[in-house]
C-alpha cells in the first residue's frame, strides 16, 4: 500500500499566520498575502491524490513549493492547515512516538544534496533507517549489502562519504531509501545536483528498479524533462498553488493555461513522445 | 559629582546574603566542598603514586594515539623528563590533578549547557550574558566568597578555575551543535530517528571537533589561573611561582614558571590532536 492524499493544505511562513490563512481562503495570490500580512504562502490550498505503486512528480520552478509539500508528507514541515492521509489515516494526528514509527515503515526519502552521515562509512549510511527501527547489527547489515549491490555500490560499503564522486553518493542515498524497505520514497530533487550523463543514468536505473519493486515514488523536479521521463503523473506547482495535474501526455497536449504551455513549448524537440 | 542622594550600595545587602548562606546552607557547601575534594586527592594519589616514567608513558601514548607523530610524541616524553630533571615533578603532579579535576567538571558542566543553548533560543539569550560576566568580572572577586562558603585550599580553587575556564567550552559546544548540516540532521529525523538518537548519533559526533577545540581553551585558560588558585592555598607549582615573587627569588619563579608552560604544551598539543583527528575524517562531507 501506500496511497497518500493530501486535502486543502496551507503553509504560511510568517509571524501572521491566522491574518495570511485567512486571506489564502479567501482566495488572495501570493504577492497580495505578502503586501498585506507580511507572511509569504509556501502552499496555497492544495489537494491531490497520490496513488500506489507509481513514480508520481511534482514539478515546479524554485520557490513554488514543491520541497515544501514533499515534507508535509512525512511531516517534516507541519501545514498551517489541511490534513495529509496515508491510506486513509490523518498523519498530523501521530504522536511524536507514532510519527517515527510512520517514518521508519511507510515513508523514506532522498535528499537533493544527498545528506549522507559525513562519519559514517556507506554501509553505515544505508542500514541508519533499519538500526532505527531496531533491526539487529547483523541483519540490518545484510540487507544493507543487498541494497549497495543492487545501486552497483559494491565494494564501496567501507569507504565513507566524501571518498566518493557526487554520482556515488546519491546512489548511497538511494540505497537508504531502499533499505528501510518503506512503502513510500520521497525524492526531493534527488539528480538535481548530478551533471546530465549521471543524471540519466540514474533516472534509468530509477525505472527500472521501479518496475521490480513498485514502490510509491513521489518525485520533485525542476525540469520537465526528467519529469516526462520518468513520471507516470505529474503535477505542476505555481506560487504554492497546483496547476495542473494529469499523465505526461495531457501536460503535453492539454496545458491548462499559459503557464503550463509556456513550460511546454520551451521543451528540447523530441523528448516526452513516450 | 553625582549626587550624593542618588547613591545606592549593594554592599550591605550581598554580604548579608553569603553570611545568611554561610550560616544556614553551611552543609550543603561542606558536601559540595567534601567530595570534590575526595575526588581531586583521589587523582593527585594516582598520579603521584605512579612511578615518574609510568606517568612519562601514559602522556607519551596520549601524544600518540592523538597526533600518530613521532616527533610529537618524543617531544612530550623529553619536556615531562625536563620537569623532573628540574625538580618540579611532585609540584607539577599536584597541579595536573587540580586541573584534571576542573576539566572534568568543565565538562559535566560544559557540554550539557552547549547543547541546551544551542537547542534552546531562550537559554542561549540567558546564558551567554552570564559568559561574558564570567569571563571578565575580576577572579579575585568570586575567590573571596568562594573562600567564605568552602574554606581555603584546593576546593575554592578548583571552583575558581571552572568559573573562568567552562565559558569557552559551553560557547564551542553551542557553536559547533548549531554548525552541523541542517539537511544531515533532517535526513536522520526522515528516516525516523528520535531527537536523542540525532543527538548521540549525529550532532555531537559532527560537533566533536569544535567541541575539542573548546576543550582545548578550557584547559589552557585553567592552566592560567593556577597562579591566582595558589593565593587561596592550592599548592602545587603556583604557589612556587608565588613563593618566587614573595622572596625576590627570581630562579624559584622561572624555573616553576617553567613548568607551568611545559604543561600546557603538553595539553595543548594532546588535545589539539584529538581535534584533527576527527576533523580529517568528517571534513567535506
Amino acid at each position: 500500500m501506500g496511497k497518500i492524499e493530501i486535502r486543502n493544505v496551507f503553509k504560511i511562513f510568517g509571524h501572521q499566520e491566522d491574518k495570511a490563512l485567512e486571506l489564502a481562503r479567501q482566495g488572495l495570490g501570493k504577492e497580495e498575502i505578502l503586501s498585506q500580512s507580511g507572511c509569504s504562502v509556501g502552499l496555497n490550498n492544495v489537494s491531490m491524490t497520490i496513488d500506489p505503486g507509481k513514480i508520481f512528480v511534482i514539478m515546479g520552478l524554485s520557490g513554488s513549493g514543491k520541497s515544501t509539500l514533499v515534507r508535509h508528507l512525512n511531516r517534516l514541515i507541519e501545514p498551517s492547515s489541511g490534513e495529509v492521509l496515508f491510506d486513509g489515516k490523518n498523519i498530523l494526528d501521530l504522536s511524536p512516538k507514532e510519527l517515527r514509527k510512520f517514518r521508519t515503515h511507510h515513508i523514506s526519502m532522498v535528499f537533493q544534496s544527498f545528506a549522507l552521515m559525513p562519519h559514517r562509512t556507506v554501509l553505515q549510511n544505508v542500514i541508519y533507517g533499519q538500526r532505527v527501527r531496531g533491526t539487529a547489527r547483523q541483519q540490518a547489515r545484510e540487507i544493507g549489502q543487498q541494497w549497495i549491490d543492487a545501486v552497483n555500490l559494491s565494494g564501496y560499503e567501507n569507504k565513507y562519504p566524501h571518498e566518493l564522486s557526487g554520482g556515488m553518493r546519491q546512489r548511497v542515498g538511494l540505497a537508504r531509501a531502499l533499505a528501510a524497505d518503506t512503502d513510500v520514497i520521497l525524492m526531493d530533487e534527488a539528480f538535481s545536483a548530478l551533471d546530465p550523463l549521471i543524471r540519466a543514468e540514474m533516472q534509468d536505473q530509477l525505472l527500472e528498479l521501479q518496475t521490480k519493486l513498485s514502490k510509491t515514488i513521489v518525485f520533485i523536479t525542476h525540469d520537465l524533462e526528467e519529469a516526462l521521463r520518468i513520471g507516470s503523473e505529474i503535477a505542476i506547482l505555481k506560487d504554492g498553488e497546483l496547476v495542473q495535474v494529469g499523465k505526461p501526455a495531457d501536460i503535453l497536449n492539454n496545458p491548462a493555461n499559459d503557464y503550463v504551455a509556456r513550460f511546454v513549448e520551451r521543451r528540447p524537440v523530441g523528448v516526452g513522445a513516450k | 559629582m553625582f549626587p550624593d542622594n542618588l547613591h545606592y550600595s549593594i554592599r550591605g545587602p550581598v554580604n548579608d546574603f553569603i553570611e545568611m548562606l554561610v550560616i544556614n546552607y553551611g552543609w550543603v557547601f561542606k558536601a559540595i566542598s567534601h567530595a570534590l575534594l575526595q575526588s581531586v586527592l583521589l587523582i593527585e594519589s594516582a598520579l603521584r603514586g605512579l612511578p615518574w616514567w609510568c606517568v612519562i608513558i601514559i602522556f607519551m601514548v596520549g601524544a600518540w594515539y592523538s597526533s600518530r607523530r613521532i616527533i610529537l610524541t618524543a617531544a612530550v616524553g623529553m619536556l615531562l623528563f625536563l620537569v623532573g630533571v628540574l625538580g618540579l615533578w611532585d609540584l607539577t603532579m599536584q597541579t595536573l590533578a587540580l586541573m584534571l579535576m576542573a576539566t572534568i567538571v568543565s565538562v559535566l558542566i560544559g557540554v550539557p549547557v552547549g547543547i541546551l543553548a544551542a537547542k534552546n533560543g531562550f537559554v542561549r539569550g540567558t546564558i551567554l550574558p552570564i559568559l561574558d560576566i564570567m569571563q571578565t568580572m575580576p577572579s579575585f572577586v568570586y575567590l573571596i566568597p568562594a573562600l567564605m562558603l568552602f574554606g581555603l585550599g584546593k576546593v575554592p580553587a578548583i571552583l575558581a578555575t571552572i568559573i573562568y575556564a567552562v565559558p569557552p567550552l559551553i560557547r564551542l559546544t553551542d557553536l559547533g551543535i548549531r554548525q552541523v548540516d541542517k539537511e544531515v540532521v533532517e535526513a536522520a529525523t526522515a528516516f525516523g530517528g528520535s531527537p536523542i538518537r540525532i543527538l548521540f548519533g549525529v550532532e555531537l559526533p559532527l560537533a566533536t571537533p569544535t567541541i575539542m577545540a573548546g576543550l582545548n581553551q578550557t584547559i589552557m585558560m585553567a592552566l592560567s589561573m593556577v597562579v591566582v588558585a595558589s593565593m587561596i592555598g592550592a599548592r602545587g607549582l603556583g604557589e612556587q611561582v608565588l613563593n618566587g615573587i614573595q622572596t625576590l627569588d627570581v630562579g624559584k619563579g622561572l624555573e616553576a614558571g617553567i613548568g607551568i608552560v611545559i604543561l600546557a604544551v603538553l595539553l595543548d598539543r594532546i588535545t589539539q590532536g584529538f581535534g584533527k583527528t576527527r576533523a580529517g575524517g568528517a571534513s567535506n562531507g
